[in-house]
């Protein structure tokens, strides 16, 4: 009656080789690495970066124990710290501003292990060390922006529908505009309605005046605040590239928060400075009598720019003279979306402005057809010229169309850069957790030792309290902490430090399965039964008390991971998975041990525990 | 075979479960009026604040650095040793209209001017909104684990039996949270985590126990409700000895080799798994009893097939 069928065995021994084998990732530790990786979001990441950066390492004489690509980057390993310092330096050097080069430790693991997706636990930043910020986006200021874009919209519409009016305002996130008579104002909201749709227009009395309230409808605010979130990730993740941070995270978190986790951050305060910081965009002239002027061009490269311009770079490394004084800021730009021209049907940019900025667009290209106007970017100090197209023609209406842009790619990169040069919506730092490396390596080893330490005195309890089914035991409960670090390696979840302390009560919970059944399989033979009959029956009997008491601690730890935030989740997702894994092993596994010990044994009068 | 806790007769647990009962309800009054009059040293995870970790090459001056902080503006701060002389725990209050989160650099500076081996190991803000919300999503989960857990159990034993064990649960939980309240123990959210677990633990204990009673009220033809829970206590009483043994055995090796950031998780269980052990065995059965439990509660159930009794 204690004999398994061999299909079950086989089960087991899958289990257990497969557990086996995800586990092994994390025993290797880690390679000293650099990651190379554009600085620009959108910019491709090909062979041809593979190349550039094989070539660099050869010309230098660096040797290289593997260079790699994917999907964010190029990973370069290298046999020692040194070299993979010095590494980092030729590379920056060879590879210019463009590229992000950044110190990262690599898995050691063979490649095939990682080939077939075995790979070791990421560790969480209380266990390597790092910064973690929670920011949270103004949503009210994001609404107040656009109320007053369409302040100055309506403005402009009214003018031009010949409305008159006696004031406009804002109060918050609505919009007030004052008329003398009711006249006016209903032809007012009948031109609104029509050009605004996503606009909740009110007539609202206040004394002899006649007012109108316009306010986003419901949908268009959530519509608003969703992009001001994505916009300002987007802005997020360009900045945190320059940070030089090799696997940095940038989540949303609810509707208005962003998670930004830097692994190996340590110095905080540049780190805060570079997500909090503002950029700007400009639209200036290009002064196009000076640049016939060779000699000019060549002068403001010495640093003697004309007077009245400044001198920029394209992207490409083209020298521009830029009229100083500034058409317009990315303040009036409402949206830019990739697209393409209608007649020619190339790549091109629609961009979006304001009332203000589309009656100044105008006037401007009106003035100046056939000229180059530059549209530029200022971050961090330095500004660069996205682009410079000629004007063919006046532009009304506040829906301009950039070309000249070589492929939809481009198109797309200039978009995302016109939006996300700034930042939606104003973000402030609600947490910030900063654990240092020494910690970071101090909670490692803490928490494992902690782990082993009470795995070993429990073990050596259980075996001589139990003997061999003690034993037995003690090899069940291994096979769990097997499991486990390999569930939690194959699904690439984050160990943190209560993780680990989620580890370590699982396995103390987890003896308690092998307790029942052992428990239970002496009180048969005290009342009697044949050992084989006792051993059936214990585990047989124990089964359903198992099952109860496990799924009411299951339902602590999915009520945990489903309301627990941080380090909480952490210690419920190891305490969810344990008590799985413990369900399997404690009666399975232990199960198939004792089956092998004693299940063919005819005439069996004593069992060892 | 080694047989630590093999009574000869059923110990009369029962017996003494009037005055059992009334040491729990004496311990649970004091936890809520400690609570109410003491209250709970909440840490920055829920009232917001600054946490900064420092550490000297050589053992700290607490008073000098109070000093030079006070000095430097920040008279609210909080200074104080912890593991050893060389390390220092600095927390700073949330102050109206200062949201900024770059107090702690500042406050770094300080420290830097007066003593430029200082090394800053941690650093924890949390506004004061967040801090809100992390207490209202705990709490939330306290009462959701509750009612999932009597769910389960209503549907698997029966109404009287979730009672007794949410009963012998939330007796555990105000007594871990008024040793917390009585010795100013920081509840910070790993503290949280482990007062859930602890729910988790000790309703896990007391089924062990029902699931012996039930079983013994599906098998016996006696009325005497006592006896049978007393024999279905002595028969697990083995079990749940060392069960809660070898996890205290796991959490003290946490709490003494795990660490700061472990210290008040292990701390709590430690207390948990003690007053859950007792409460699965002294506590819940009585007040399934009292609520009127009686053999033909089961019986009816056991005569449906699937359950598959064995008489």
């Amino acid at each position: 009656m204690n004999r398994y069928p061999f299909w079950k065995y086989l089960v087991i021994g899958a289990a257990l080789l497969i557990s086996f084998l995800y586990t092994l990732p994390n025993f290797f530790g880690e390679v000293p690495a650099v990651q190379v990786m554009p600085v620009r979001t959108t910019e491709k990441v090909d062979t041809a970066l593979l190349q550039r950066v094989e070539a660099a390492l050869k010309a230098a004489g660096i040797a290289s124990t593997g260079v790699a690509l994917d999907a964010r980057g190029v990973k370069a390993r290298f046999a020692s710290t040194d070299t993979q310092i010095k590494a980092k330096d030729t590379l920056q050097q060879a590879l210019g501003p463009g590229y992000t080069v950044a110190l990262n430790l690599l898995p050691a693991s063979p490649a095939w292990l990682s080939s077939i997706g075995a790979l070791p636990m990421n560790l969480g930043l209380d266990l390597r060390g790092g910064v973690h910020f929670l920011l949270q986006v103004d949503m009210p200021k994001a609404l107040e922006k656009a109320a007053e874009r369409y302040q100055g919209d309506i403005r402009t519409l009214l003018r031009e529908n010949k409305v008159r009016y006696t004031g406009i305002g804002r109060e918050g996130d609505r919009v007030a505009i004052k008329f003398r008579d009711g006249v006016q104002r209903d032809a007012a909201r009948k031109a609104i309605e029509t050009a605004y749709q996503e606009l909740q227009l009110e007539d609202s009395p206040s004394g002899e005046e006649f007012v109108l309230t316009g306010s986003l409808k419901k949908q268009a605010q959530v519509k608003t605040q969703e992009y001001a979130l994505q916009q300002n990730l987007t802005t997020l993740r360009n900045r945190v590239n320059e940070l030089g941070v090799a696997e940095p995270v940038i989540q949303q978190q609810g509707i208005d928060r962003v998670v930004v986790q830097l692994p190996g951050v340590q110095d905080t305060a540049k780190a805060k400075e570079i997500l909090g910081r503002t950029a700007t965009l400009e639209i200036r002239m290009v002064d196009e009598e000076r640049m016939q002027d060779a000699t000019a061009v060549q002068a403001a490269a010495a640093g003697q720019a004309p007077f009245g311009t400044e001198l920029f770079y394209e992207r490409d490394g083209r020298p521009v003279l830029v009229k100083k004084n500034v058409v317009l800021t990315g303040d009036y730009i409402t949206d830019a979306q990739p697209g393409f021209d209608n007649q020619t049907n190339q790549a091109a940019v629609h961009v979006n402005l304001d009332g203000r900025g589309a009656r100044i667009f105008k006037n401007v290209t009106r003035e100046n057809v056939g000229k180059r106007m530059a549209i530029l970017l200022i971050e961090k100090g330095k500004t660069e010229v996205v682009t410079a197209p000629v004007i063919r023609e006046e532009i009304g209406g506040g829906r301009v169309q950039i070309t000249g842009m070589d492929s939809p790619q481009e198109a797309s990169d200039v978009a995302l850069l016109l939006r996300a040069g700034a930042l939606a919506a104003p973000m402030e730092i609600v947490e910030e957790r900063t654990v240092g490396p020494s910690l970071g390596a101090d909670n490692i080893q803490r928490g494992v030792n902690s782990t082993l330490i009470g795995f070993a005195i429990v073990a050596v309890f259980m075996a001589v309290y139990y003997q061999l089914f003690g034993i037995i035991s003690v090899l069940a409960l291994a096979t769990n902490l097997f499991l486990l670090v390999a569930l939690l390696s194959m699904m690439q979840a984050t160990l943190t430090l209560p993780g680990i302390a989620g580890i370590a009560l699982t396995l103390g919970m987890a003896i308690d399965a092998n307790v029942i059944i052992a428990e239970r399989i002496r009180e048969e033979l005290r009342l009697g039964n044949s050992p084989q009959a006792a051993m059936a029956a214990g585990y047989e009997r124990a089964w359903d008390t198992i099952l109860d008491s496990n799924v009411t601690t299951l339902i602590a730890g999915v009520a945990l991971f489903w309301l627990g935030s941080g380090p909480v989740r952490g210690f419920a997702v190891t305490l969810c998975l344990g008590i799985l894994t413990s369900m399997f092993s404690a009666v399975m596994v232990s199960r198939a041990m004792v089956n092998l010990s004693y299940g063919r044994v005819k005439r069996l009068t004593k069992v060892s525990i | 075979m080694i047989e630590l806790f093999h009574p000869k007769r059923d110990i009369p647990f029962m017996r003494f479960a009037r005055s059992t009962i009334y040491v729990s309800i004496f311990f649970i009054v004091a936890s809520i009026v400690l609570l109410a009059t003491k209250g709970l040293n909440l840490g920055v995870d829920f009232t917001g604040g600054t946490v900064m970790e420092v550490s000297y090459p050589h053992p700290a001056d607490v008073a000098g650095i109070r000093a030079t902080l006070g000095k430097a503006g920040y008279p609210e701060v909080s200074v104080q040793n912890f593991g050893t002389s060389r390390d220092v725990l600095v927390r700073l209050p949330v102050k109206a209209g200062v949201t900024s989160a770059q107090l702690s650099e500042k406050v770094l500076l300080v420290l830097k001017q007066a003593d430029a081996s200082v090394l800053l190991k941690r650093v924890e803000f949390v506004g004061p909104q967040v801090g809100n919300e992390l207490f209202a999503d705990g709490a939330l989960a306290l009462l959701v684990v509750s009612i999932g857990i009597a769910l389960y159990l209503a549907l698997r034993f029966e109404w009287r039996f979730a009672v007794g064990a949410i009963f012998a649960t939330a007796h555990d939980i105000f007594i871990v949270l008024g040793a917390f309240s009585l010795f100013q123990w920081e509840f910070s959210l790993t503290v949280l985590a482990a007062v859930l677990a602890i729910m988790g633990y000790s309703v896990n204990d007391t089924v062990v126990v029902f699931d012996r009673i039930r079983e013994n009220f599906k098998k016996t033809r006696s009325d005497n409700v006592a006896a049978i829970m007393d024999n279905a206590k002595t028969a697990t009483l083995s079990r749940t000895i060392i069960t809660s043994g070898t996890t205290q055995l796991m959490v003290l090796s946490m709490l003494f080799l795990g660490g700061e950031v472990l210290y008040g998780f292990a701390l709590a269980l430690t207390i948990g798994i003690v007053v859950g052990t007792y409460s699965s065995v002294l506590v819940a059965s009585p007040i399934v009893m009292w609520l009127g439990v009686s053999r033909e509660d089961f019986i009816k159930k056991a005569v449906k097939p699937e359950s598959g009794a064995m008489v």
